[in-house]
């Protein structure tokens, strides 16, 4: 209620509508122009060759591009996988030590993905696998890539564990459920949207990662993104816009779909 | 009476959150019994400490000092799931995830009870508390009401030794409310389960159980029935928590056995109960109800004369506000005068009388 009203005194503001508008155009022009210019079947940007799906065709052909779109795969579904175990046990174990400082000590670096530069952990990522000697290649890749999943995947589970009423493992408890069997029966199902929330906005940052990525990544662990950026050195050529829409449909539908089960009711 | 074994018997349970030096003393040596098969009723007002001594019960909190026997034996030791008792939550608690048949039938299932077992009691609860068309909806398909039978049916299902009410009826609106009173109390002797029942409305615990404990500020006033809590209060807590009542300073003038004679408000002497334990001045209660405008059997003279203030007609019961010549307002019900064809005008001067056995004593100001 008192969002509604607020939002309506903002939206009465004179040129409110306008404004927003260019906003948006601002922020998704150039996502427009490169999904247009996608199915342009004239090479250069600035002629409009009419409509086309020869480059799509061609992306999917390259034997390369499908490599590195398959590693990136594999590693985004791996990191999302234990970024999320990991995260669900953080988020239960934190929540029941609520208000204890340790606990927010801990939230508090798991967060730290979400704020520190990402060079600055990728440099620390890349001393830190070399100076160990670590080199499993898609590997690196994978423990890197839970580490930045880790704040994404908590934060959808930690928001369904602060919404969840109480009262319900003490009520499971008094009908003789044990630790095991409660998380099991009851806090896991109540769980289950913010997990696959969860998940999927993790598959999606580690799907788009790239400063990370580029200098972690050894030769045949190239991830779609650092593969794209090898292509531009060459020049922006119509495949990339091609590969570039397919991910941003793919990472939009994901996104959807996650903030969908997010939103979703437990009751 | 020596071997009987108690549902359940507290000795001097204490119960303090956080610090336990300086921390919030929610209970302090609460020591009472629960005897096999009773309907026994926590009541207070809010913040007195029942959820807390419910939840020492369920194994929810641990005790800070003092003991807790289920049928003779010691339960601190156990954890909320492996104590035979259940308990039916204030806002239900329901799994939002389960159908109500699920729900029912989770304890059954976490006891490693065989699935047919499970499915046949859980039929039987549901036609218990009237809810068998309902099995396979979810608990957000169901009504407040609704929710509380499956709530009570999930509680019961397996058999517990005591089961535990926390005020279940306080979301429900008045008419379905007065309907569960009498529903529960079918339900207590149908199953024959020891209940334990927590509200704060005295009526509901007047109307529904055998034995009442009243709670205040973490310390246990009186247990007893209904009748021994509303004719003979232990103290004036309780005289001014359950029903209505008129309270008098006065001061004793002479004393014999259990009575003393006092006097005060305007009043010359009249003969009360003797609760003061020896104190010269005190506080006299006596009912509304146990006041009356003419002389008759058993009524003796309680003011010679009141002042009428106004009447406060309510269908079955009719109050004159009265004023004794104090000016000390005194609240008389009387049956008789309900049914007189006139009611008394404002301003005029009556004569009271009071049932004989009726006026108590206690020591202390009051409120
Ligand atoms: N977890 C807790 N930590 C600290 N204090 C608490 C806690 N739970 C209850 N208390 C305090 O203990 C006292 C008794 O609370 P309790 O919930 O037992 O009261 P109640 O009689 O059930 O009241 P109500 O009728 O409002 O439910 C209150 O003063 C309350 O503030
Ligand atoms: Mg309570």
């Amino acid at each position: 209620m008192a969002r509604n009203s607020h939002s309506r005194i903002i939206g009465q503001f004179p040129g409110f509508g306008k404004f927003t508008f260019l906003f948006f155009v601002y922020l998704y022009l150039p996502i427009i122009v490169v999904m247009v210019l996608s199915f342009n079947a004239s090479p250069a940007a600035t002629v409009w060759g009419g409509f086309s799906l020869e480059w799509y065709g061609k992306a999917l052909a390259n034997a390369d591009l499908r490599t590195a779109a398959w590693n990136s795969i594999q590693i985004a579904v791996s990191a999302a996988l234990l970024s999320t175990v990991l995260a669900t046990f953080a988020a239960n174990t934190l929540h029941r030590l609520t208000g204890r400082k340790d606990a927010t000590l801990a939230q508090g670096v798991i967060m730290l993905p979400l704020v520190l530069p990402e060079i600055v952990m990728a440099v620390a990522l890349l001393s830190f696998f070399s100076s160990l000697g670590v080199s499993l290649g898609k590997g690196n890749l994978i423990i890197a890539h839970t580490l930045l999943c880790l704040p994404f995947a908590f934060l959808p589970i930690r928001a369904r564990l602060q919404g969840m009423d109480a009262s319900l493992t003490e009520a499971a408890a008094d009908l003789y459920a044990r630790p095991f069997s409660r998380f099991r029966h009851v806090t896991l199902p109540m769980l289950m949207p913010g997990i696959v929330s969860g998940f999927m906005l993790a598959f999606v940052v580690s799907m788009d990662n790239f400063t990370v990525s580029l200098l972690v990544s050894q030769a045949g662990s190239t991830t779609l993104p650092v593969f794209i950026f090898g292509m531009l050195r060459v020049g922006v050529t119509p495949d990339v816009n091609a590969a570039s829409t397919l991910i941003i449909l793919a990472s939009t539908a994901l996104v959807v779909v996650s903030f969908l089960l997010a939103g979703r009711n437990p009751k | 009476m020596l071997d009987v074994t108690h549902a359940l018997e507290l000795d001097l349970v204490r119960k303090t959150y956080g610090d336990p030096l300086h921390g919030h003393q929610a209970l302090t040596g609460a020591s009472f019994h629960v005897k096999d098969n009773e309907f026994f009723t926590l009541l207070g007002p809010s913040g007195s400490g029942k959820t807390t001594l419910l939840r020492l019960l369920a194994g929810f909190e641990s005790t800070t000092s003092g003991e807790i026997r289920l049928y003779g034996k010691p339960i601190q030791s156990l954890v909320a799931e492996q104590r035979p008792v259940n308990t039916v939550f204030q806002q239900y608690s329901l799994f939002p995830h389960m159908t109500i048949a699920e729900n029912v039938g989770f304890g059954l299932k976490m006891q490693g009870r065989p699935a047919r077992e499970v499915a046949a009691r859980v039929e039987e609860m549901l036609a218990l508390v009237k809810m068998e068309a309902f099995r396979n909806r979810r608990p957000a398909q169901l009504s407040g009401g609704q929710q509380q039978r499956v709530a009570l049916a999930r509680a019961l299902a397996p058999k517990p030794k005591v089961l535990l009410l926390d005020e279940p009826l306080s979301a429900l609106d008045l008419k379905l409310r007065q309907a569960m009173r009498l529903e529960l109390k079918q339900l207590q002797a149908k199953t024959g389960i020891t209940f334990v029942f927590v509200t704060h409305d005295q009526e509901e615990a007047l109307a529904m159980s055998d034995r009442i404990a009243v709670l205040a500020d973490g310390v246990i006033q009186q247990v007893g029935g209904p009748r021994e809590i509303y004719d003979r209060p232990a103290n004036l807590f309780v005289a001014d928590f359950i029903g209505d009542n008129n309270f008098l300073k006065v001061e004793v003038l002479s004393r014999q056995g259990a009575t003393a004679m006092v006097r005060g408000a305007g009043i010359e002497a009249v003969q009360a109960r003797d609760a003061a334990q020896g104190a010269s001045q005190g506080t006299l209660m006596v009912r509304p109800e146990a006041l009356h405008l003419s002389a008759g059997e058993g009524r003796v003279r309680f003011a010679e004369k009141a002042r009428v203030l106004a009447d406060i007609y309510l269908g079955n019961a009719l109050t004159y506000v009265t004023a004794l010549p104090d000016g000390t307002h005194l609240n008389i019900r009387d049956e008789d005068a309900r049914r007189a064809a006139k009611p008394i005008a404002e301003g005029q001067t009556v004569e009271v009388w009071a049932d004989a056995e009726a006026p108590m004593l206690f020591d202390g100001a009051g409120k």
